[in-house]
């Protein structure tokens, strides 16, 4: 077991480096001028340069990958050219709030989509299955900076019973970081749930048609068992790789959902470095985002292993 | 079990209570303000921030007078080239740092050769700082600058304790510590800014809050929601959009106050390879454009007429603006007329524009208006770095122009107007308009310099390098129990006298 995780992080190594060349060179591909979005209104000349030769903009773009890489390998991400502020703290500070929205979303949405989906696959055709496929529709077809606005105004503005935007530790003060988070954790979570329970459901749909499925009824098993402990745990495989990339893609930063709720996350931070051309974060974050979707894979093979007794002897 | 939770509750509702007694205004700004040292500066929220935190030589009226702030009077030598500050007695940096002549003159050549530094160019005319008694300084300039008050009521004025520059270097904004009536307590990026009231501030008894909390909320519909829900007490820059509601909301307040800035679309006359088509090379197609547009319609229609027509680089409210030229009405006819003389039935425009929905619905309706007079007006949309980069390279034919604008009139024209100025994306050069606006900078005397103002205006009005549009207006939202908030003309937040009812 052990060997095989170190196995899957030395590969790790050569698709980060991919990856590390393709947003660098992407990067450089944008249109726009870093030093002319910092300078400020005046566009003094002095501040251009000024600007151009602290971030070394003027050397060869090869050069500058590699003064990239050099500084990563030492564990430094550089300084972000709109903050002055290292990367490395940047994106210290703004992980945790991604990763505390991505968990409470996920949660949400294990909480509504399983049930939802392992329901909607044993009552296949009924009401219980169109309502519940109805709203899983909904839940991915309503827009999330929609969802969220909407909530804002039923929540906070009318019933006034969540603060309407913002974010606090849950270091600092549980209660408020519980009450802020809420709200966008679950707009996201509604949206992946949608997801979570088409996909049960078919994985569902698959394994009630097995045979051991019926061996299991006939052997006069309660419905609640067979379905609970002999379908369902064979068809979480797929949902165990699904949730895995959802949870990476949530570390991406919801961006729009950030944005509603005002929550300090990658979301916001990689689109506001976007758009000034901060080349230190955007590759920061991404290599970051990168490294956490290798990770996410990595686990969900992991709980494959303790899933599935059978892909234990192919090691 | 029970009890408990209602002791609890009990508790919580008790500490909210002297929460709220204890005077805490939370403010809403559009954006998150960059590095907060006004030295490194650059953003229009970070001035926000900056004028609960650091005091500055001088401050303006809402009818942009300089008045006192941190220097209690001054005078000009004769030549225009000393001016003289005396210092406000008894003033103390938040790390108790004395206020006096030496921070003066720490604080001017901080902002002159700090590499970092965005303030050069705004000092750039001073030559020397004299230190000439404990609580004055006597500033030497290389030629006259007229500019140089006003700069001093902005960042270039702004007073930060030079012991904590000293130590802090560059970093400085990572703890500002100046001499305002608040002082700086953290900082969590894109999330939040506190500051506390200084106790020993100069001016404490006009100021009423304990804390004041500025929250970035990027989206103007979140930002009026926390507002309407009692998360915020006030918000700037409200959506024109929403002000109907919020006129009509009579729990909320609402001010507001015509900015100094503009918006309009800057044509390339001369700047590279591109300036050399039609309409940037004919000033009378470029006039028949102005005037196929209806500038009162743009607003109303754009932005629910909370916006302020204009036709020049100050807006209509201004004292330096020329009554002389009002905004101009519609008139196809004339146009279609001038667009004919210069040779055309029709023409290709490219104009460019900024990815965003208001910006772009703008230029929409200037484009509806242009095709009846014949400009064949095609639009390209691109986000705002590209088109910055586009604009300043020469490569476009018009594009969609803002300036945030300056409390002298000198900061709307002159680095756009004269031959060499740094942000003259147009090239326009017109020797004779140098010369006057050069004048205007060198005179301290008001008249003299509306006359040379004026004078040039005479000229650019019919060469349009740049399309005045539109002034922005200032909006902002108020909660119902807050007291006493004056609007400016430069957008910022003084809590001076501002208070809870």
């Amino acid at each position: 077991m052990l060997s095989y995780i170190a196995r899957r992080l030395v590969i790790a190594i050569p698709t980060l480096l991919l990856v590390s060349v393709f947003v660098f060179v992407l990067q450089k591909l944008l249109p726009g001028d870093p030093a002319l979005v910092l300078a400020g209104e005046e566009r003094d000349p002095q501040v251009l340069e000024f600007i151009r030769e602290k971030y070394r903009l003027n050397d060869p773009i090869i050069y500058q990958y590699f003064y990239w890489m050099k500084a990563m390998l030492q564990g430094d991400l550089g300084i972000s050219l709109r903050t002055s502020q290292p990367v490395t703290q940047l994106i210290a500070d703004k992980l945790p709030v991604t990763i505390q929205l991505a968990a409470m979303a996920m949660i949400i949405a294990f909480a509504i989509g399983i049930p939802a989906g392992i329901l909607s696959a044993v009552k296949k055709g009924t009401v219980i299955d169109y309502v519940a496929n109805f709203v899983a529709l909904s839940g991915l077809s309503i827009p999330n900076f929609w969802l969220g606005i909407m909530l804002i105004m039923l929540v906070s503005v009318h019933l006034g019973w969540l603060p309407a935007s913002g974010y606090e530790s849950p270091f600092v003060d549980p209660l408020k970081s519980f009450q802020t988070m809420i709200m966008p954790a679950f707009v996201l979570g509604t949206a992946l749930a949608a997801t979570l329970m088409r996909h049960t459901r078919s994985a569902m749909l698959g394994v009630l048609k097995a045979d051991y499925v019926r061996t299991a009824r006939a052997k006069g098993l309660l419905e609640k068992t067979v379905i609970l402990k002999h379908a369902f745990r064979n068809a979480l495989l797929p949902i165990v790789t699904l949730s895995a990339l959802l949870f990476g893609e949530l570390l991406a930063g919801a961006v729009l959902t950030e944005q509603i709720f005002t929550i300090p996350g990658f979301g916001k931070l990689i689109v506001d470095a976007v758009f000034t051309r901060d080349y230190a974060v955007v590759q920061g974050i991404v290599m970051c985002t990168a490294a956490g979707f290798i990770l996410m894979n990595l686990i969900a093979d992991v709980l494959y292993f303790l899933l599935n007794p059978r892909m234990r002897s192919s090691l | 079990m029970r009890n408990k939770l209602l002791a609890a509750l009990l508790l919580s509702a008790t500490t909210l209570a002297t929460a709220a007694q204890a005077a805490d205004l939370r403010i809403g700004l559009q954006d998150d303000a960059d590095v907060l040292d006004p030295d490194q500066s650059r953003t229009f929220v970070g001035r926000i921030v900056y004028t609960s935190l650091c005091d500055k030589l001088v401050d303006i009226t809402p009818d942009l007078e300089i008045i006192p702030q941190l220097a209690t009077g001054w005078s000009w030598s004769d030549d225009g080239k000393v001016l003289t500050m005396d210092l406000r007695e008894g003033v103390t940096f938040h790390d108790g740092t004395p206020f006096d002549a030496e921070a003066v003159k720490a604080n001017i050549e901080r902002s002159q050769t700090l590499p970092e530094s965005r303030r050069k160019s705004e000092v750039k005319s001073i030559e020397t700082v004299e230190v000439s008694g404990p609580l004055q300084v006597k500033i030497t300039l290389g030629a006259p600058d007229a500019t140089l008050l006003a700069q001093f009521a902005d960042r270039s004025g702004m007073m930060i304790s030079p012991t904590a520059a000293e130590a802090a270097g560059a970093e400085f904004g990572a703890k500002p510590v100046c001499s305002g009536p608040f002082k700086f307590v953290e900082r969590v990026q894109q999330d939040r800014i506190v500051l506390e009231k200084f106790a020993d501030y100069w001016n404490a008894d006009a100021i009423n809050f304990d804390t004041v909390t500025f929250l970035p909320i990027p989206d103007t519909t979140v930002r009026l929601a926390n507002l309407r829900s009692g998360d915020i007490d006030m918000l700037e820059r409200l959506a024109a959009t929403d002000v109907a509601s919020v006129k009509g909301d009579g729990s909320l307040g609402y001010a507001e106050a015509v900015s100094l800035g503009y918006q309009g679309i800057t044509v390339n006359l001369n700047n590279g390879e591109r300036g050399d088509n039609p309409f940037g090379n004919d000033p009378k197609i470029r006039q028949a454009f102005s005037l196929s547009l209806d500038r009162d319609a743009i607003n109303q229609v754009v932005f629910e007429g909370a916006f302020a027509p204009g036709n020049q680089p100050f807006p209509p409210t201004s004292p330096w603006y020329d009554k002389d030229y009002p905004v101009p009405a519609r008139d196809v006819a004339k146009a279609k007329e001038l667009l004919k003389e210069a040779g055309y039935d029709s023409l290709d425009v490219e104009v460019q524009v900024a990815n965003n929905p208001v910006q772009t619905q703008m230029m929409q309706v200037v484009q509806a208006m242009a095709a009846e007079a014949g400009f064949n007006v095609k639009l390209k949309s691109m986000e705002f770095a590209s088109l910055l980069a586009d604009q300043s390279a020469g490569n476009y034919t018009a594009s969609q122009v803002g300036w945030s604008g300056r409390v002298d009139p000198d900061g709307n024209i002159h680095q756009f107007m004269t031959c060499k100025g740094g942000i003259n994306d147009s090239k326009v050069c017109i020797p004779e308009v140098d010369k006057l606006l050069d004048e205007a900078r060198q005179s301290n005397d008001t008249a003299t310099r509306k006359e040379k103002y004026d004078a040039a205006r005479d000229i650019l009005i019919n060469e349009l390098p740049i399309v005045y549009l539109y002034h922005p207006t200032w909006i902002w939202a108020l909660s119902g129990k807050l007291d006493g908030f004056t609007p400016y003309p430069d957008g910022m937040i003084r809590l001076e006298n501002v208070k809870f009812k």
